[in-house]
């Protein structure tokens, strides 16, 4: 907790008796008493919560199925690419096939790259809806 | 190879096993009071315990002996099921995995109640949940028996046998925390188990002048080394249909199996559920490399066993292959290895179908935790007496059946659940009902009829690709139908399924 010095006696008596607890900064806007928290909006289903709750929920739908079609484009396309592809079949590597190999071992470091991917922009997403919900 | 050396080490090791489980277990009950305990050990794992505990409990024997068995038998095409199985992971990741844990319920007939409202929604919810986990534990005991009949020689009821009365004691003492030590332990057993023969066994191959088993020149049963090697070939008549239908119900299915989705509510929050997630996908990957290459040394080593039981080909090869007393001790390694896997599996789905159970049918009439381990001791015991009476059909084929089942129901429900806010109860049930009907009427089918050839035998084969779609179109229209009866809470809900634990909504 930093203390502004601009910060006027008033202001900060009627925030020591509000204080409740402290999320991120104050800006300098005055602040009135009955003030609708963002959080109990989206509770009471007020239209600004929807947009809030609509938003992050776009955001992370849109998020969720691109990793799964980055999935459905690597390891899903490889039935297809095997059939096209007859050559991937035909040509070996270590005496193996390479779609032998392709499938045996080359799914599962896509597969785990894409969830740590899909971990980190999920909670890139929810960070920034924080964010906005608290700061507004 | 069944010598009396080997014998008598396949039963210590299987001993050995079941004492260690017993051991962690009776550790973990002194932690374990409650009965939110039993349940779903007070939601206080972290996500690497519960990383290895889920990967642990994953792994069955389907897993362990039966991809090499397939591989073994039918080729390089049965490699999809171990990559759907780690890809499903992804998509519970993607689409699930927060929300589901946020939505603060136990089990996946809680989920379906809070979401709608609705106690049909409940029940239907709750019989399937019992159904997939009966058809899961089935192949469960029907496999045990296999593996202790190929190291011991004691009859194939035997080992089934074993391995209920283990899950039983182990469950009804300590329950879930009880279960999370006992499974993040069996996934390191698991994962040595198979490593550490591989180890010699690739040695002992390398030794003979590494020959390729993809070989053209290789012929057994019938099949050269080409076809073998072949990623599209399924026996059937329709590869292309086959592998993409197998894919579906892999990937959709796995955020559907009672036993995985219970053990993402003992994550602390939704972030955690995540992470647990991750996690998995990296300890699955690291163990699905390893069956293949067992079913392609199996080709090799041990040809005979494609037509006649492959699935114990797993335990069969060091015997084969090192032999004398060096590979009496391999064996021994990969039956507790073996056992392993079917203790856990057998272990989170019973503990999974019991708590469905306790809430749903027992509760009523005795308390708490006395009404669990009466559910437990039903959910052995019916499964355990079905995997005598019905044919054997393969580990791995009647675990993709549960996985298609799964596909069909809770997958919709689930996606439509989190991310729709029109779906009504009415709509739910449609759902559930036309998809659990249609993979069991699929399920039934591969039970008790033998089919070959032709489109009918592909698309019963593997009814995901048609099943599926079906379920949600239905959840769809009849809820578009019902319109009027979305639940009122239904926006409320989902700010809590969505909205991370660090915003604070009241979240009742």
């Amino acid at each position: 907790m930093t203390e502004h010095p601009d910060r006027t006696e008033q202001t900060e008596r009627a925030e020591r008796a509000e204080r409740v607890r402290v999320t991120s900064p104050r800006t300098g806007r005055s602040r009135q008493r009955p003030r609708p928290t963002p959080a109990s909006e989206m509770e009471a289903q007020s239209e600004l919560g929807e947009i809030y709750l609509r938003t992050l929920l776009r955001a992370q739908l849109r998020l969720g199925l691109g990793v799964l079609l980055a999935l459905g484009l690597t390891v899903g396309a490889l039935p297809l690419l095997f059939v096209l592809v007859p050559w991937l079949t035909r040509a070996q590597l270590l005496g193996m096939p390479v779609s032998w190999g392709l499938l045996a071992f080359g799914c599962y470091p896509v597969l785990v790259l894409l969830a740590w991917r899909y971990v980190r922009l999920a909670e890139r997403n929810e960070r920034a809806f924080a964010r906005v919900v608290e700061r507004s | 190879m069944l010598d009396d050396t080997g014998t008598v080490l396949g039963l210590l090791s299987v001993l050995l096993v079941s004492v260690a489980t017993l051991a962690i277990g009776s550790w973990g009950l002194r932690l374990s009071r409650t009965t939110s305990d039993f349940f779903v050990a007070s939601r206080s794992v972290r996500p690497r315990l519960n990383g290895f505990a889920i990967s642990g409990e994953y792994l069955s024997g389907a897993s362990f002996l039966g991809i090499a068995g397939l591989v073994l038998s039918n080729g390089a095409e049965m490699l999809w099921y171990p990559v759907g199985w780690t890809a499903g992971y992804l998509v519970l990741l993607c689409l699930v995995a927060a929300p589901l844990r946020r939505s603060g319920a136990y089990t996946l007939p809680d989920f379906a109640e809070a979401r709608l409202h609705s106690r049909g929604v409940r029940r239907a919810s709750a019989l399937l949940v019992v159904v997939i986990g009966f058809l899961y534990l089935m192949p469960q005991f029907q496999g045990a028996g296999v593996a202790l009949e190929t190291t011991t020689g004691l009859p194939p009821w035997a080992g089934g046998l074993a391995v209920a009365v283990v899950v039983l004691l182990n469950v009804l003492a300590g329950g879930m925390r009880s279960v999370t030590f006992v499974q993040a332990f069996q996934y390191w057993l698991k994962l040595t188990a198979l490593l550490l023969p591989l180890v010699f066994l690739v040695l002992v191959w390398l030794g003979d002048g590494g020959r390729s088993p993809a070989d053209p020149g290789l012929v057994s049963a019938g099949v050269d080394g080409l076809a073998w090697a072949d990623p599209i070939d399924f026996a059937g008549d329709h590869p292309l249909y086959s592998t993409y239908s197998l894919m579906v119900a892999t990937f959709l299915g796995v955020m559907g199996l009672p036993h995985v989705v219970v053990r993402y509510y003992t994550n602390p929050d939704g972030r955690a559920a995540r992470q647990t997630t991750l996690a998995v996908l990296a300890l699955l990957g690291a163990f699905y490399v390893l069956p293949p290459v067992y079913g392609a040394l199996g080709r090799l080593y041990a040809p005979g066993l494609a037509a006649s039981g492959s699935d114990s080909v797993v335990l069969a090869l060091p015997g084969v292959m090192v032999g004398g007393l060096g590979g009496d001790l391999l064996t021994a390694l990969l039956t507790a290895g073996a056992f392993a896997a079917f203790l856990a599996t057998s272990s989170g789905l019973t503990v999974a179908v019991a708590g469905v159970l306790t809430q749903d049918v027992t509760s009523r009439r005795l308390e708490g935790v006395t009404g669990f381990r009466v559910s437990a001791v039903v959910a052995v015991v019916v499964p355990y007496l079905l995997s005598l009476v019905t044919r054997e059909v393969g580990v791995a084929t009647v675990v993709g059946l549960a996985f298609a089942m799964a596909a069909a129901t809770f997958c919709p429900l689930l996606l439509l659940g989190i991310w729709w806010r029109g779906l009504t109860a009415r709509g739910a049930v449609a759902g559930l009902v036309a998809g659990g009907l249609l993979t069991g009427a699929a399920v039934v089918d591969n039970l008790v009829v033998d089919r070959t050839g032709g489109w009918i035998a592909s698309l019963v084969g593997q009814p995901a690709a048609w099943a599926v779609p079906l379920a949600f179109l239905t959840m769809v229209v009849v809820s578009r139908l019902t319109r009027s009866q979305v639940p009122a809470h239904t926006s409320r809900f989902l700010v809590r399924l969505h909205t991370p634990e660090t915003v604070r909504v009241d979240q009742g």
